[in-house]
């Protein structure tokens, strides 16, 4: 890692994202949808950050947000000093060059009226003031870059395969050389044997071009692979937030734990970390447990976690979990495990 | 697993052609395997791998037209299911075999309560009344774990999350005490945390009622963990079949070797770089008379292009029981 990486790139605070909830005849604002509620975290540049969690955590809409898709209802997002969030339309577009998105479903994503040409051009047409033919020239570049063969130039999405089409979807987003790059669950519609295709895609664009990835998925594994770190979210807010080798070694918050024992290792024949079963469903966005939005399933939860919401703090370097059995002033002792014990110890000695 | 004893279901030379208006499909290809009593067979396989299909092919649930069996035998018992009328076939989905689908949302009607939907079969089948179907199904409910079972009846689908939804949808394949249950992906479209609940009740379910089920999925993890047996299916063939140990642990296949290593491992040493399987997988517009996954195998030689590999077994044992692979390729070929 070199110097550059020292200044993040995307810094996110205390970002909130409302859905309001309309009801009755009068189509009255009976109450809101906390999709995502108060979410803090930078993104180093050249770096890609895991966003991981189950479906409805918000991950997505923090994707969005990020690129102000959607106009967040509170919190800045500040990418390369800009903050995004209150940006003005016309600045906003002079700035969107620089951050771009690939989406999940390659099928929706592109218009099945437009040549492949004109989907990747797009961009070109809308940001940069070239000819033509220097267009076609970028565009050509593009596809030699994501592996896609020159030829196919003039055909329609509907005739590429979902990993050819998900190429697409990244030499669109590379257009106009971005530097940050959300990737909404890409491999998601994939088969197994193209995911990998796409990953490799990604790393190599990474490698070559020094991109940075907020990487959205919620495959564990695959994203043990791609991420330098990793923060899984639930129920709108960030449990924990890791380095990758240390969060898939050791979780430390126990929505964390759960989820890694949850997956399936592809080996019968190797030792597998005990299962912990959750117990339920989680709980609707729009109406979160009091206390720590994880407390109704949480196997560890005490007294404090129905009344309080933890804040997400450091308790080992680089580290950050959002639960009480960590804070230093917590007697956890006798109603965590002896390992919750350990990690407290070791948070308080630093 | 009872050796020895006849097997439950018995699949032979199954081809199942698809007409459409660009030429035949070719979807499944002379399949053939067998399901012991109170065994788990896992079925692998890319999306367009013939593994659906296959199944459905098994009990009449394609549309014909286009779909079109051509040739095969589907022993339930004595019964040849390709053989009885559309009535009969009636009586037997359901009652003797079970189906779970991929998509909890679409495959429970809307418009009725989950009560009637448990209730259909049971009075459909087994000539159950109102009242005693109704007890049967708050028992059914219970076994599959959803709380307050009896006040849960009337409520309609949309009233319950995607795990529960799939609760229910096992407990109408339940209801009957099927011989066979087929599990169409049915943890494909739920989280994490909530398919290994399902994981864990369909473990438990085997336990207690000790039926036979033959599990579709693309998800090797979930595989290792639940099989004893797996088919990996590629271009609507089945290209290797074996014990799940034994398919982990000894691969033959270069299909499932390379299967295999594509997965990102969540413990273990990370690799730097994933592993592919270049290109795409085949488009079966014919009847193969040459390996469909020649194009992408990296042992690929001449004989792949011009004879279709029949199934060999691998070691002790015969095809279809023990280990057993379709490649022609084996280290002889690579000194030769």
């Amino acid at each position: 890692m070199l110097d550059e990486t020292a200044t993040p790139l995307v810094q996110v605070s205390n970002l909130k994202m409302y859905f309001p909830i309309y009801s009755g005849v009068m189509r009255l604002r009976s109450g809101e949808v906390k999709a995502v509620d108060g979410v803090s975290f930078d993104i180093y540049r050249g770096e890609t950050l895991g966003l991981v969690g189950e479906s409805g955590c918000g991950k997505s809409t923090v994707g969005r947000a990020l690129l102000r898709l959607y106009d967040p209802t509170g919190g800045s997002v500040v990418i390369d000093g800009e903050d995004i969030a209150t940006l003005s339309a016309k600045a906003l577009r002079k700035k969107r060059p620089t951050m771009q998105m690939v989406f999940q479903d390659p099928q929706a994503s592109l218009n099945p009226r437009m040549t492949l040409a004109a989907i990747i051009s797009e961009p070109l047409v809308e940001h940069t003031d070239w000819t033509a033919e220097r267009r076609l020239e970028r565009v050509f570049e593009l596809m030699d870059a994501v592996g896609l063969n020159r030829a196919f130039a003039n055909r329609f999405p509907h005739e590429f395969s979902g990993g050819q089409r998900q190429r697409i979807g990244i030499a669109r987003a590379l257009a106009l050389n971005p530097k940050f790059i959300v990737c909404d669950e890409p491999i998601a519609a994939l088969d197994v044997s193209i995911q990998a295709q796409v990953v490799n895609l990604l790393e190599d664009l990474q490698a070559k071009l020094g991109l940075t990835y907020l990487f959205i998925s919620h495959d564990l594994s695959m994203v043990r692979h791609i991420a330098d770190r990793v923060a899984v979210m639930y129920l709108g807010r960030i449990a924990e937030l890791s380095p990758r080798d240390a969060l898939f070694s050791n979780p430390l918050h126990p929505y964390a734990e759960a989820l890694l024992s949850a997956v399936n290792e592809p080996d019968p024949n190797r030792a597998r970390r005990p299962r912990i079963i959750l117990k339920g469903d989680v709980p609707s966005p729009a109406n979160p447990p009091q206390g720590c939005n994880f407390c109704t399933r949480c196997p560890k939860a005490f007294a404090r976690c129905h009344v309080e919401k933890p804040a997400l703090r450091e308790v080992e370097p680089g580290r950050q979990v959002a639960c009480f059995l960590y804070e230093p002033t917590n007697p956890a002792g006798s109603t965590g495990s002896a390992e919750a014990t350990e990690h407290l110890q070791h948070g308080v000695s630093q | 697993m009872p050796d020895g004893a006849a097997p439950v279901l018995d699949v032979r030379g199954l081809k199942t052609v698809f007409r459409t208006r660009r030429g035949e499909v070719h979807a499944v290809n002379t399949v053939s395997f067998h399901l012991e009593r109170g065994e788990l067979l896992g079925v692998v396989g890319e999306s367009g791998s013939g593994k659906s299909v296959t199944m459905m092919s098994l009990i009449g649930l394609l549309p014909s037209p286009p779909a079109e069996i051509r040739q095969g035998q589907v022993m339930l018992g004595d019964q040849d299911l390709l053989k009885i009328s559309a009535d009969a076939l009636r009586d037997v989905r359901g009652a003797k075999v079970g189906f779970v689908f991929q998509d909890p949302m679409t495959s429970l009607n809307p418009v009725f309560n989950v009560g009637f939907q448990i209730m259909e079969p049971l009075r459909r089948h087994m000539g159950l009344s109102k009242a005693e179907a109704t007890d049967r199904a708050v028992e059914l409910l219970e076994l599959v774990g959803i709380p307050d079972a009896r006040k849960r009846l009337g409520d309609y689908p949309h009233q319950f999350s995607g795990g529960m939804r799939q609760r229910v949808m096992i407990a109408i394949a339940l209801a009957c005490d099927p011989d066979v249950l087929i599990a169409d992906e049915p943890t494909t479209a739920l989280d994490v945390t909530i398919q290994a609940q399902i994981l864990e009740l369909v473990k438990e379910l085997r336990q207690k009622l000790g039926m036979a089920i033959i599990w579709i999925t693309h998800d090797l993890g979930v595989i290792a963990g639940i099989a004893d047996r797996v088919m990996v299916m590629y271009g609507g063939q089945v290209v290797e079949q074996a014990p799940v140990k034994e398919l982990f642990g000894n691969p033959q296949h270069p299909y499932t070797r390379a299967l295999l290593k594509t997965i990102p491992s969540l413990t273990g040493a990370r690799a730097e770089r994933l592993q592919v399987i270049e290109g795409q997988p085949p488009i079966l517009t014919a009847e193969p008379t040459a390996c469909s996954f020649r194009a992408r195998c990296p042992h690929a030689f001449a004989r792949c292009g011009t004879e279709n590999p029949a199934r060999r077994a691998i070691g002790s044992g015969s095809v279809g029981h023990g280990h057993d692979v379709a490649c022609h390729w084996t280290p002889e070929v690579a000194h030769a």
